[in-house]
């Protein structure tokens, strides 16, 4: 049940991209085509339920304070918690070169398309944002694991739905000065508006 | 200063804003600017990262292999970044409580990686500390244009002074709540995007 | 340019050696000053709900100290509401919250019959951290306090009379509730609100609660919602009730007088 509460909490309520504004870059960049954005979500998503879990494992059993006491009784009170960015940011890197190599590998025309957003899902705030919020939380290792797929899972969601609004957008008259990102931000700030409502939710 | 260096500063400030132009660095942008305190502290932050980092790659560009450039970047931007945490942990405590996670996330802030790649992988360091510079001021004058809006009309303060008093507090002034929510953030961006390009039409989009 | 493998294998260890070296010596050289900064943060708090400070203030850490001589630190047991010794030296909320969460120090509410936890406290301390305030004619309790709101853990203090039986204060020194909407729990004319609302009515029912915003009939034991955030301020209220309830601070409050 609770575990089911944090999916649903992080696909709708803390909406990764319309809540916290994580992983606005690509977010932004990459929802001119459904296509695309299909394919860019699929991919964080599918790093961010890799990564969430092992940046939790890493900080369980070798970052947070008390936490090398499994190597030795004297290290029992060693907090190398202020590592943890770079520790995690570390397995995301790795985790992304991955992925890039298997999408090359088995998809070359995703690959083309997605470019160089690839590696940038490195630096996408959604994926560290997630592993910093799992802290943050104090979750295990389950409820990590479902908060990661949750969050991608919300992230695809809501860069899908962009990408549909802004094809269709094609073929309205925006002022020029507003045209692409201006009013792409406004969009967004109506699709945030919207992701609200799921804010009363009470599980 | 001669016209080249003042292109480097002043350029990221109006016709190639990281934020409004770019569109870099928006995560954590948006999601300090309740607040003009937090927003003015974070840009701060920023700045350091940014040009501590543009220096740092522009003194290793030449030593640096390319098959691990990505990671030799990341390593250097997030020291800087802990660095920056520890240190707003240790002398403005209450703020860094209010910035929670989004002053790690300077490490994924596209703006700084963004920065290393393009400029100071191909640049002498005395440019890229400019660059960094320029666009750290860049992105530290939407985030605080915005903060200063979301703050006065939001809940009627400028900086925790109270300027327009609240009726939640007895006040005149029905705050508008939402600004202080997501989607005004994105509004007020739009609109910025909006105007800036208004005024100078040679950086609209054909789309 | 061309590199070898060794000189690439060489290079990113030299890089992150000198990037750890940076990293440690900062954490190292200010955690001392983090640790006091945490430390002053939670103590002033305290002041602040207790009336010893205004809001506001920042007292150093030296005069936080003189103060702190007059206030006793003490564990209760929750289920006895004895008092079991003093805490600690350095026991504080934070340590309170990792316990509470211990198998052997701390319970679960769901484990406790009768208990319905709607904040989502989870986990309750077997051993409850009080502060009894002696300094003459500020006389008080202050009790920490904490529970899930709409987004984040809301963490607190209340302030309650010399004979336990009113409210004197409450305050949140951590949370992320909406700005402007329920990050008004923060307000201090909502603040303001708590001061002497009685706990418990004569016959022994807790009465205490935060109502919907302009729902509050009973001044002597309701509190008026914040409006806007009816989520926020039915959570504040049914955390504070789990708290106050036989489940956590209730015998305390009976041997000490109070209920």
């Amino acid at each position: 049940m609770d575990l089911l509460n944090i999916f649903i909490k992080s696909v709708f309520v803390e909406n990764m991209a319309l809540a916290f504004f994580l992983g606005m870059c690509s977010f932004l960049a990459v929802s001119k085509k459904v296509d695309t954005a299909m394919g860019l979500g699929a991919a964080v998503t599918f790093v961010l339920a890799v990564t969430v879990p092992l940046n939790n494992l890493i900080y369980t059993y070798l970052l947070k304070e008390g936490a090398l006491a499994w190597l030795s009784a004297d290290l029992a009170t060693t907090d190398l918690s202020f590592l943890s960015f770079i520790a995690f940011i570390a397995t995301i890197a790795a985790m992304v070169q991955i992925v890039e190599m298997t999408i090359d590998k088995f998809s070359p025309k995703l690959y083309s398309t997605l470019g160089v957003f690839l590696p940038l899902i490195a630096v996408n705030c959604a994926i560290l944002g997630a592993s910093l919020f799992m802290v943050q939380r104090e979750y295990g290792l389950a409820e990590s694991t479902v908060y990661g797929v949750g969050s991608g899972v919300g992230w695809w969601l809501a860069i899908v739905a962009l990408a549909a609004v802004r094809e269709k957008m094609k073929y309205s008259n925006v002022p020029p000065a507003l045209r692409g990102l201006g009013i792409t931000f406004l969009m967004t700030g109506l699709m945030a508006m919207g992701f609200m409502l799921f804010g009363g939710i009470q599980l | 200063m001669d016209k080249k260096t003042r292109k480097i500063l002043v350029d990221p400030l109006h016709v190639n804003n990281p934020v409004t132009l770019q569109v870099l660095g928006i995560c954590s942008a948006l999601a300090v600017t309740t607040k003009l305190e937090t927003a003015i502290v974070m840009s701060a932050a920023l700045t350091f990262v940014l040009v501590g980092s543009n220096m740092a790659i522009s003194a290793l560009r030449n030593k640096i292999p390319g098959s691990v450039r990505i990671i030799v970047e990341l390593a250097v931007i997030a020291s800087l970044v802990i660095v920056a945490d520890q240190v707003l942990k240790a002398y403005v405590y209450d703020i860094s409580k209010q910035l929670s996670v989004f002053v790690g996330l300077i490490i994924t802030n596209c703006i700084v990686m963004g920065r290393a790649e393009a400029y100071a992988m191909a640049n002498p360091v005395g440019k890229s500390a400019l660059d960094g510079l320029g666009n750290a001021a860049g992105y530290s004058a939407i985030l605080i244009l915005v903060a200063l809006f979301r703050e006065l009309f939001g809940s009627g303060k400028i900086l925790g002074m109270t300027i327009m008093e609240t009726t939640n507090n007895g006040g005149w002034y029905q705050a508008n709540g939402l600004l202080v929510l997501s989607p005004g953030a994105f509004f007020l961006i739009g609109l910025i995007i909006w105007v800036q390009r208004w005024i100078s039409p040679s950086i609209q989009e054909e789309d | 340019m061309d590199f070898s493998n060794k000189y690439i294998v060489s290079f990113s260890l030299a890089v992150c050696l000198a990037c750890s070296l940076v990293v440690s010596a900062f954490a190292v050289g200010l955690k001392d000053r983090q640790e006091v900064n945490k430390k002053l943060d939670l103590q002033t708090n305290i002041l602040v709900v207790a009336g010893l400070i205004e809001a506001g203030d920042k007292p150093t850490a030296a005069e936080v100290a003189v103060i702190f001589e007059d206030i006793e630190i003490s564990l209760y047991g929750r289920e006895s509401g004895e008092r079991v010794g003093d805490a600690p030296p350095g026991y504080d909320v934070n340590a309170l919250m990792a316990d509470a969460k211990t198998a052997g120090k701390g319970a679960s509410t769901a484990s406790m019959p009768g208990v319905e936890d709607r904040a989502r406290v989870g986990n309750l301390p077997n051993q409850l951290l009080v502060f009894r305030v002696r300094t003459a004619g500020k006389q008080c309790w202050v009790l920490p306090v904490w529970g899930n709101g709409l987004w984040s853990t809301l963490k607190g203090f209340l302030c309650l009379e010399e004979d336990l039986k009113r409210v004197r204060g409450i305050t949140f020194y951590e949370h992320g509730e909406t700005p402007g909407l329920g990050g008004e729990v923060d307000n201090d004319r909502w603040k303001a609100q708590w001061h002497g609302k009685g706990i418990y009515d004569p016959a022994g029912e807790l009465r205490l609660e935060v109502t919907k915003a302009g729902k509050a009939l009973d001044p002597e034991y309701q509190v008026d919602g914040i409006s806007g955030a009816t989520i926020t301020s039915v959570a504040v209220s049914q955390f504070v009730r789990l708290w106050l309830s036989e489940a956590g601070y209730g015998p305390f409050l009976r041997t000490n007088g109070g209920a």
